[in-house]
């Protein structure tokens, strides 16, 4: 018995109006698809949400006509003023109804409430506030005089952040000039439909923006649909590749923001409570689900005793639970699939040797859960030094020497995201020059910013999202 | 430089840094704990059994601590179950008039000592200033370290302060009053120099460390009680030994009293959930916890006639 035993401090679900059943949002409105239907589940209980429309080949084509349409006979002709109008109502509704939003995605997610309040609603109305005051000038943007659209915009975004990478996509899409049709992930398909209202309360043209739901093959008709113009994609490598293949030769842009498998390097002259804290939001927030999560920590051997000691006491006061409370720190994993893919992931860590160290916290009897777990003993032969897990699971290695430290962190096929702690400004200056990363995040991780470039190098994929880069990424000859 | 003071350099100058910006990013993120219901009717009652009731006026005069001590002693008066607080802080002059009307209630008298609040007097001074409040009967000696020495890198100054005091704590009897050490750090204004501060004077042998006069602003935040939490975690981790935390000044709300013990909870854990081991150097922070006491009770507030003002 604790002294201190929080009370259930549950955030109200009764703000958000979930329906029992969606159709494809396409030209403005709410339309029946031609195909079947799947269940949207909260994965934190497995109940049952909503039926979500599985859109056929025939539904992503009228969308993609849809897109185009709008795209031929409104949003191009628009001037970059009233364009930005759009974006900035779309903001300021996000901002207005992000409690709600908020609510609705720790259901169809299982992410934690305050990491959604906190964290993924804010940065969605900065992103779209971002893009909007980019919208009438985008000659400025160093890009040419007058750079223009692409045209229709094939987006396929992830699970992990869904109503945040909607955001990611669609603001700068919107801003350059193009229309969208988006494809949410189909285990969390619910904030994008909501998204779909907030497009009609901000009288958006109709077809600028359509969001059709369904899994692979949904997606993949619509990024090879022949009217796509760009084709952006969040999620796995593997799907990344698969894209890559069938783009090829054709005259479509490609942006991919794919896998990771990030080294999170602790020195020993670093702020260590703080760095404590960095590691375990590195690889802990969002359970783990975070495409540059910092998996894999690089500890000099120095400190090593004392960090596993700070770290273990830290992950001992984690709260796993209920996402919808405000005091969880850890909530559900996303879906079965990804539980097996974590647990199958885990196994081999056991098998090959290393140390497996869990937290001690309590697991609900129903929905999909993974403790905040930690592997020491992992050397860069392990496998749970290489494969991303995608989960709240850390491999913890060791290193000597800044320049050991720095072999060990780019010897991955990935490079999206690393961290330096340390409290010499000239160590960082050194190690963000020789990592091989998209971003290097000094005495800090996990932080985004709209105004703030993010992609990877390698395997990790291709083009920039945010700022100035992620608008070059929706307009013609502007290299991302 | 005397080979301690080099020493004592080496020593502190070896603690890991601090950084300010994921140290405060931390201390706001346990800002956001909801706490409701039982726990917060828990907490409530904890705080206010923490508090040391301060009044350090010059205005001060023996009619007003004995109002002071009678408030510690029965915070509530139409409500037994209220607990009392932890100490009366006054000035040394005043001790003894605190300690005769608390009498046998078990409640704690506090004296600051050491020309409190600057700490600008000759070390006798300062030492007769502590034997006086001692003598008197002083249960615990809130003293101020000289910031102007720290500030210069003189430790091995502030360290000998702190050891002369505490051996001017001693009573006849062998035993001695518990020794606070005040760091006012607003003064010393970075976390880094917090954490030195704290090590240092518990390795003098500080039974508490301390964050404020209450004179200086700013006086205690959370960030600054979280690098002292967690000095105080690494050292009984280090040598055993436990020293209890007192932030001081500025906190006037259950919400932020709260906060604080949120924070203790989770950086140090239960272990100093104890108004032996945590304190609050408060004053107007105990009528926001007992009007918030009656709300949990009634489920109604009352206002501030319904607490004793003294």
């Amino acid at each position: 018995m604790t002294k201190f035993e929080y009370a259930p401090a549950p955030e109200s679900r009764a703000i958000v109006d979930i329906k029992s059943s969606y159709g494809l949002y396409i030209g403005g409105e709410f339309v029946d698809g031609k195909g079947g239907s799947f269940k949207s589940i909260s994965p934190s209980t497995e109940e049952v949400l909503a039926e979500v429309t599985e859109a056929t080949a025939d539904d992503v084509d009228l969308a993609v006509k849809s897109a185009r349409q709008a795209y031929d006979k409104v949003w191009s002709k628009l001037p970059g003023s009233e364009r930005a109008k759009y974006l900035y109502r779309i903001a300021r509704i996000m901002a207005e109804r992000s409690r709600e939003f908020a609510v609705l995605e720790s259901l169809d997610n299982g992410k934690p409430i305050k990491e959604s309040r906190d964290v993924d609603l804010p940065l969605v109305s900065q992103w779209f506030f971002y893009y909007a005051g980019w919208a009438d000038k985008l000659g400025h943007a160093g890009l040419g005089p007058d750079p223009k659209a692409l045209g229709v915009a094939g987006q396929v975004i992830p699970w992990n952040f869904p109503i945040m990478m909607l955001a990611w996509k669609i603001a700068p899409a919107l801003a350059a000039g193009n229309t969208v049709v988006l494809k949410p992930a189909e285990t969390t398909p619910l904030t994008a439909l909501l998204f779909a209202e907030v497009c009609q309360q901000a009288e958006l043209p109709p077809g600028v923006v359509n969001i059709i739901t369904g899994a692979g093959a949904t997606g993949q008709a619509l990024v090879e649909h022949p009217d796509v113009d760009k084709v952006a994609f969040t999620g796995s490598t593997a799907v990344g590749k698969a894209i890559a293949r069938s783009v090829a030769g054709t005259s479509k842009k490609v942006t991919l923001e794919l896998g990771g498998k990030a080294a999170n390097i602790v020195f020993d002259d670093a702020p260590l409570d703080q760095a404590v804290e960095g590691i375990v939001g590195g690889i802990f927030f969002n359970q783990g689900h975070v495409c540059c999560a910092g998996s894999r920590l690089l500890v000099q051997e120095s400190v090593y005793d004392e960090v596993i000691d700070k770290l273990k006491q830290r992950m001992s006061t984690l709260r796993l639970g209920d996402p919808l409370d405000k005091n969880t720190d850890i909530g559900a994993i996303n879906s079965a699939e990804q539980l097996a893919r974590i647990k199958e992931l885990s196994d081999v860590g056991d098998a090959e040797g290393a140390e497996r160290w869990s937290a001690p916290c309590e697991i609900p009897d129903s929905g999909f859960w993974f403790a905040p777990t930690i592997f020491t003993g992992v050397t860069q032969a392990h496998r749970i030094a290489r494969e991303e897990i995608f989960g709240p699971v850390l491999s913890i290695l060791t290193f000597r020497t800044p320049a050991e430290a720095v072999e060990k962190a780019n010897n991955t096929p990935y490079g999206l995201s690393a961290g330096v702690w340390t409290e010499k400004g000239s160590r960082i200056l050194s190690m963000a020059n020789q990592l091989r990363a998209g971003v290097v995040w000094a005495n800090t991780f996990n932080k985004f910013d709209p105004a703030s470039p993010f992609g990877g190098y390698k395997e990790s994929g291709y083009g920039r999202e945010g700022g100035r880069h992620g608008l070059a990424a929706y307009l013609q000859g502007a290299s991302a | 430089m005397t080979g301690a003071t080099a020493s004592l350099r080496k020593t502190l100058g070896g603690l890991p840094g601090v950084d300010q910006v994921g140290l405060e990013a931390r201390a706001a993120g346990l800002g956001t704990r909801s706490i409701k219901t039982t726990a917060k009717a828990w907490a409530i009652d904890l705080a206010i059994s923490m508090v040391d009731l301060t009044t350090l006026e010059g205005a001060d005069t023996p009619g007003k601590v004995r109002a002071l001590a009678n408030k510690a002693m029965r915070p509530d008066p139409t409500d037994p179950s209220c607990p009392s607080a932890a100490a009366v802080c006054v000035y040394p002059d005043m001790v003894k008039i605190a300690k005769d009307t608390l009498g046998d209630s078990g409640l704690h008298v506090a004296s600051v000592a050491t020309a409190f609040p600057s700490g600008r007097a000759a070390l006798d001074i300062k030492l007769a200033d502590t034997r006086d409040a001692v003598e008197a009967g002083a249960d615990e000696i809130d003293m101020v370290i000289d910031r102007g020495a720290f500030l210069t890198g003189n430790y091995e100054l502030v360290f000998d302060e702190i050891v002369a005091t505490k051996e001017a704590c001693a009573r006849p009897d062998g035993s001695h009053a518990h020794l606070k050490v005040i760091f006012e750090t607003g003064e010393l204004q970075t976390y880094d120099n917090v954490r030195k501060a704290s090590w240092l004077s518990m390795m003098a042998g500080a039974d508490f460390i301390k964050t404020s006069t209450g004179k200086v602003q700013p006086a205690a935040t959370l960030p600054v009680t979280l690098v002292m939490l967690e000095a105080v975690r690494d050292f009984r981790a280090e040598t055993g030994r436990q020293v209890g935390v007192k932030p001081a000044g500025g906190i006037k709300t259950s919400k932020d009293a709260i906060k604080y013990l949120v924070m203790v909870n989770e950086i140090v854990g239960e272990d100093w959930l104890d108004p032996d081991w945590f304190r609050f150097g408060a004053s107007s922070l105990l009528n926001d916890l007992l009007l918030q006491r009656q709300k949990i009770a009634t489920g109604h507030y009352s206002g501030p006639d319904y607490v004793t003002l003294d």
